[in-house]
């Protein structure tokens, strides 16, 4: 396996997020520290499911395939969940730290706007969940070792390693998605996002079929990433003017 | 030369250092009313009172400083501007305090994963006694206390011991004392490091190289720790020395008793910075009463100095001068961390220049740099070096841990600017690490491993 596949998968997982995060949220500080917050939002959350499931195994039988079986899936549905109840409570953490900020500028707007804050803790939550996923893959990658010697799939890396973009990119504008829905109060979009994540976690019971979970979760991103880009003020018009590089006017951009 | 709260010092080449330790940034900011505009003696008159209060916040503005000698309404909407300026940069700051913390913390973690030297168990040091090499479970725990007992002691004993000195103005003998310590970590530490290195990747190095490599880093090290040099090697000299002690803390700390240790050391920071009678307050306070800056070695600064907003141009050109300087070393915040034993190292803090503020027309606002002790830098990667070295070859924990500290560090900053005063940096920082350490190893670990065997997401 080796350095190709270590950095192979390193860049396919990590890369775009990566890239978004030095161009657009390393300038600012204040943005660092939503990110991290955010990611430190997910890890409780994580923690919090992990130890329900933890106390359900326990007070299992651990001979009993089905029941473990579907105690994982339990777990994987309750970590879910989860997810997106903390994902409520850090929007109302940012909401208060946005009338703070408010409170404390000199001309009474706030220095981020909740969209941005929205952005980035997407981005936050996305990085944590995908670097979970993803790190222990990778530092056995470099070690020696043959995928899926015992009939398991070769591909087992490199989808893990697409799987945990998508997953990145997904948090990034559910993040989006779900503080429109919170602000707006328009509770469906809410609910969209959660019924996504369950898809996409449920879709992943799939592997090692990934044309069955891959391929949806994909679909499931671009239709997400373009609700996200029309919630975000964009639309046709400005992709258009985006894409031929011609200077528009005040029209918004989505994320900065 | 070397200088260390020596006073005399002060009218040499103050430009040169000030020079070294700014940033050249000058951001726009409204111009302030000319009536803000004091006298010299004024000013430093209500530089003092402010200093005595409480008021040293981790971005104590001159524009506070400014206000006229004792006019209270002046001086109290100055004050809510200072507060609003303060929590406006805090996120700066937090970021400044992140960088090094996370640049210590990727030192120790690679250097723990790669080199096997500092996860081998090869004997203890005399401060932790008793063994761990003991059948039982509860003789272990017993001994791991004891250390944690004789260790916390240790540590006690040498704080009053520097304050005392601090307060007897034994100022040669902590200079010594600190010489010796970073003498001993940049070339006896560093020797030992650099083998270590060479022999995990089996690289030959020379003794006359070897000669040459340590004496440049290490007498470069003094130089830049002890006297002058430009901030940012400073700065990566105090990371290094830190990231070493720590390696030396994850080596010869037995396991339990590093756990045990760890959270003595921040209950017990706590109590030194908190406490009336704590050792560390009362060095912050008789630095406070003597105007020197507070015990400029073990002290990790991100200083920072803006110069802006000039009331008349023509006054522009006397830029960062002594009015600065003087304001930055007694407004900064600090926030302390026992100084221990082992963790001598130093830093370079020019003297401070105790001539009041001469001229007043330019109006400053300084952004000031947070401080951050180096035991802090030592136990936040103690931490983290242990749960790479010992988290059963887990990653997450090792990324939980990090994300824990750092998060601890932005409470603790965000308490700081609130409640402006020097504040013990481990508590919530290493609480946080230990609940993260623990949990993700017991709990978060089974559920991600069984969730990675079938490829799950969640």
């Amino acid at each position: 396996m080796t350095l190709a596949v270590f950095f192979g998968c390193t860049f396919i997982a990590f890369g775009p997020a990566f890239g978004l995060f030095i161009f657009t949220i390393a300038r600012d500080p204040l943005r660092i520290i939503i990110l991290i917050a955010g990611a430190f939002f997910w890890l409780v959350s994580l923690l919090l499911s992990s130890l329900i499931w933890f106390i359900a195994v326990k007070a299992s039988d651990p001979q009993d395939e089905r029941l473990q079986k579907g105690l994982l899936i339990f777990g994987v549905m309750f970590s879910v969940l989860l997810q997106e109840a903390f994902r409520f409570l850090y929007y109302k953490l940012l909401r208060k730290a946005i009338e703070g900020l408010v409170a404390l500028s000199e001309d009474g707007c706030s220095p981020i706007s909740i969209q941005q804050m929205a952005y980035v803790a997407g981005v936050g939550f996305g990085l944590m969940s995908g670097a979970f996923s993803m790190i222990n893959l990778l530092a056995d990658a470099l070690g020696p070792g043959t995928v899926g010697i015992h009939g398991d799939s070769q591909l087992y890396f490199l989808t893990s390693a697409f799987m945990t973009m998508v997953l990145i990119f997904l948090h990034t504008f559910w993040g989006i998605l779900f503080f429109h829905g919170c602000e707006h109060r328009r509770w469906w979009e809410i609910a969209a996002v959660v019924i996504m994540h369950l898809t996409v976690s449920g879709l992943s019971f799939c592997n090692p079929l990934y044309v069955g979970s891959l391929v949806p979760s994909y679909l499931l991103m671009a239709a997400a990433a373009a609700w996200a880009y029309l919630l975000s003020g964009g639309s046709a018009q400005n992709l258009r003017r985006f894409l031929l590089c011609l200077r528009s006017g005040a029209s918004p951009q989505p994320g900065s | 030369m070397i200088t260390f709260m020596n006073n005399s010092d002060s009218e040499e080449e103050p430009c040169n250092e000030r020079t070294s330790l700014m940033s050249a940034e000058s951001p726009p900011v409204p111009s302030y009313q000319d009536g803000l505009q004091a006298s010299a003696a004024g000013e430093a008159q209500a530089h003092r009172k402010r200093r005595a209060g409480s008021n040293r916040g981790p971005n104590n503005i001159a524009g506070g400083e400014m206000s006229g000698s004792g006019i209270p309404v002046r001086e109290s909407a100055l004050e809510n501007e200072e507060e609003e300026l303060t929590l406006k940069y805090g996120a700066k700051h937090v970021i400044m305090l992140f960088v090094p913390v996370t640049l210590c913390m990727i030192v120790v973690v690679a250097t723990i994963k790669s080199v096997r030297f500092y996860t081998e168990k090869n004997g203890q040091l005399i401060y932790t006694p008793f063994s761990e090499d003991t059948p039982s479970v509860g003789q272990r725990l017993l001994n791991s206390v004891l250390n944690t007992i004789v260790m916390i002691s240790v540590i006690i004993v040498m704080t009053v011991f520097l304050v005392l000195l601090y307060k007897y103005r034994c100022y040669k003998f902590i200079h010594g004392w600190l010489i010796l310590s970073s003498l001993m970590l940049l070339f006896l530490f560093t020797y030992i490091y650099l083998g270590e290195v060479l022999k995990t990747y089996n690289v030959a190095m020379d003794y006359p190289t070897l000669f040459i490599v340590i004496w440049n880093f290490g007498a470069v090290g003094m130089i830049c720790i002890h006297w002058k040099g430009p901030l940012q090697l400073q700065q990566a000299y105090l990371i290094m020395i830190s990231a070493l002690m720590a390696l030396v803390f994850i080596k010869y700390l037995p396991e339990w008793s590093a756990w045990v240790i760890l959270g003595a050391i921040s209950i017990y920071d706590l109590m030194a910075v908190l406490c009336p009678k704590g050792p560390l307050r009362m060095l912050v306070e008789t630095a406070q009463e003597r105007n020197e800056p507070i015990f400029p070695a073990l002290i990790y600064s991100s200083a920072m100095m803006w110069t802006v907003g000039m009331a008349k141009p023509d006054t522009a050109a006397r830029g960062p001068s002594q009015q600065t300087w003087d304001a930055a070393e007694d407004g900064r915040e600090h926030l302390r961390s026992p100084s221990h034993a082992e963790s001598q190292m130093s830093e370079t803090r020019s003297p401070v220049p105790t001539h009041p503020i001469t001229s007043l027309e330019e109006l400053e606002e300084e952004e000031r740099g947070v401080k951050l002790g180096l035991g802090d830098f030592i136990f936040y990667s103690v931490l983290v070096g242990k749960a790479a070295a010992t988290a059963s070859g887990d990653w997450n924990t090792t990324l939980a841990c990090f994300v824990a500290i750092l998060i601890g560090l932005c409470l603790t900053l965000l308490l700081l600017a609130v409640f402006k005063k020097a504040l013990p940096a481990l508590p919530i920082s290493i609480t946080f690490g230990l609940i993260f350490y623990f949990s993700t190893d017991n709990l978060v670990r089974p559920f991600m491993d069984t969730l990675a065997s079938h490829q799950l997401y969640i």
